[in-house]
């Protein structure tokens, strides 16, 4: 067995879950919650992290919970990410989170992962939380002092780390249905089909009046959370959708770009470099998405 | 620390009760305390693919499942691909032999039942959605075209006539 000795709880009601982190947080045990584990597992088996107590969020109900409620998509925390791959809704109505869902992973990690989890997780690497800025998502998180709603752009802090506390749980994830209208686009590269990113963004945007508005830019794998591209948003809205604007916006974005990581895999030069290709080509094809959607 | 829990599980059809420790994996559960060793364990981080299982209809990494998780679930393994009544092996099995989708044979209880799942949703897939079901398997004897080759040959004879 890899992973160090831990044990395991699987309350059956959210209220039960909440009780028990809210005593061990008192207790000082270190608890983590499992999801679809498809993030913690690789963890605990390295041995990165070794919690003293698993909480199982399995056999609560609700959890699993996906529909459209006043004009926003609510997943619940537990839905897989192969549930929302196979989700009608998602796939016709919110059509950036569902290319995006198709970017994490594998088939067989999807099968089990939960898309809660990837936002508790907060890879820097990860699709959803660049998504999430541009869309302007919201997390409902559970503690013992009740609910309360967090803003993308509030929720992640910084790598791996969100503003949930150690007492909360997240219990769904909300977004806009994407407006008719509306052109977006995900790229990254990643080194094989399924890696995480080296680098990848996100873009939504809408024209009117011959030029681009309302443009919402999002990098991933480059700095400690996504982060919003404004100065590419900026160089982009109120201008043509013309091609050597596009590298202009990117160029900007990417400029702007606070230094970004750098592994064996990726220097931050280079980092920087796909963060600009990426931008320019989701701003194309964005742009004639949205040609496309209006027509 | 670390209590051990009670799990019910049905593994190829059949019901089997244990007491587990919390962090013993399904893929060492299904190995080492029922002897089923057809479930192959290559980087235990989630990578590789070989020790994929089926559990209640969909495939996924045993090694990055704990069995407590699956109590109360079914899962198939490999061991289960099999013709219960006649023991003939599964026409993806029978296929991945025929079409030389293996060589060491290390990989490919892993690929059997990420076929397997495949084929359930998509009976007739391009080579592109193979590429794209398969691309959490790892082989590094075939080079992946007679594992291409296989699949197709699987979904030709699978096809209703």
């Amino acid at each position: 067995m890899k992973p160090a000795a831990f044990d395991y709880l699987a309350p059956s009601t959210l209220a039960e879950a909440v009780a028990l982190l809210a005593r061990y947080e008192r207790e000082g045990t270190d608890v983590k919650i499992i999801a679809g584990g498809q993030s913690l597992m690789p963890m605990l088996a390295m041995r990165v992290a070794r919690p003293e107590l698993l909480i199982d969020l399995r056999r609560i109900p609700g959890l699993d919970a996906l529909h459209e409620e006043a004009g926003q998509i609510v997943i619940g925390a537990m839905v897989s990410k192969r549930c929302a791959e196979d989700s009608a809704l998602i796939r016709d109505r919110q059509p950036l989170f569902h290319a995006a869902t198709q970017l994490v992973a594998h088939l067989q990690i999807r099968n089990r992962g939960s898309v809660g989890g990837s936002f508790a997780h907060a890879d820097p690497a990860s699709e959803y939380p660049a998504v999430a800025l541009v869309l302007d998502m919201e997390m409902k998180a559970v503690g013992s002092a009740g609910e309360r709603v967090i803003p993308a752009a509030d929720f992640f802090v910084t790598y791996m780390t969100t503003s949930l506390a150690p007492t909360e749980i997240l219990t769904e994830v909300r977004m806009p249905v994407m407006p008719a209208g509306t052109g977006w686009a995900i790229k990254e590269i990643s080194r094989r089909r399924g890696d995480l990113a080296l680098a990848g963004v996100a873009v939504t945007l809408r024209l009117g009046g011959g030029v681009c508005r309302e443009t919402r830019m999002a990098a991933f794998g480059v700095n400690p959370t996504a982060v919003r591209l404004t100065a590419g948003e900026d160089a982009l809205n109120g201008q043509p959708p013309d091609p050597a604007v596009f590298a202009r916006a990117a160029a900007a974005a990417a400029n702007a770009l606070h230094e970004p990581m750098s592994c064996i895999h990726a220097s931050s030069e280079y980092r920087r470099h796909l963060v600009k290709t990426l931008a320019e080509r989701c701003l194309a094809q964005a742009v004639e998405r949205a040609g496309r959607s209006a027509a | 620390m670390s209590t051990t829990q009670r799990i019910r599980v049905t593994v190829n059809g059949e019901a089997h009760e244990r007491e587990v420790e919390p962090r013993l994996t399904l893929s060492e559960f299904l190995r080492h305390e029922l002897r089923l060793g057809g479930t192959h364990v290559g980087c235990e981080h989630g990578i590789c693919g070989a020790c994929n299982v089926m559990i209640d209809g969909r495939v996924a990494r045993s090694c990055l499942t704990l069995a407590v998780q699956v109590d109360g679930a079914q899962v198939t393994t490999v061991e289960g691909l099999r013709d219960r009544e006649t023991g003939a092996l599964h026409p993806i099995q029978q296929a991945f032999i025929d079409a030389h989708g293996l060589q060491c044979g290390f990989c490919t209880p892993g690929f059997l039942m990420s076929t397997l799942e495949l084929l359930r949703d998509n009976p007739a897939p391009s080579d592109d959605q193979i590429r794209h079901a398969l691309g959490g398997n790892l082989c590094r004897c075939t080079g992946y075209q007679s594992i291409l080759a296989a699949v197709r040959l699987a979904a030709a004879r699978l096809q209703p006539h």
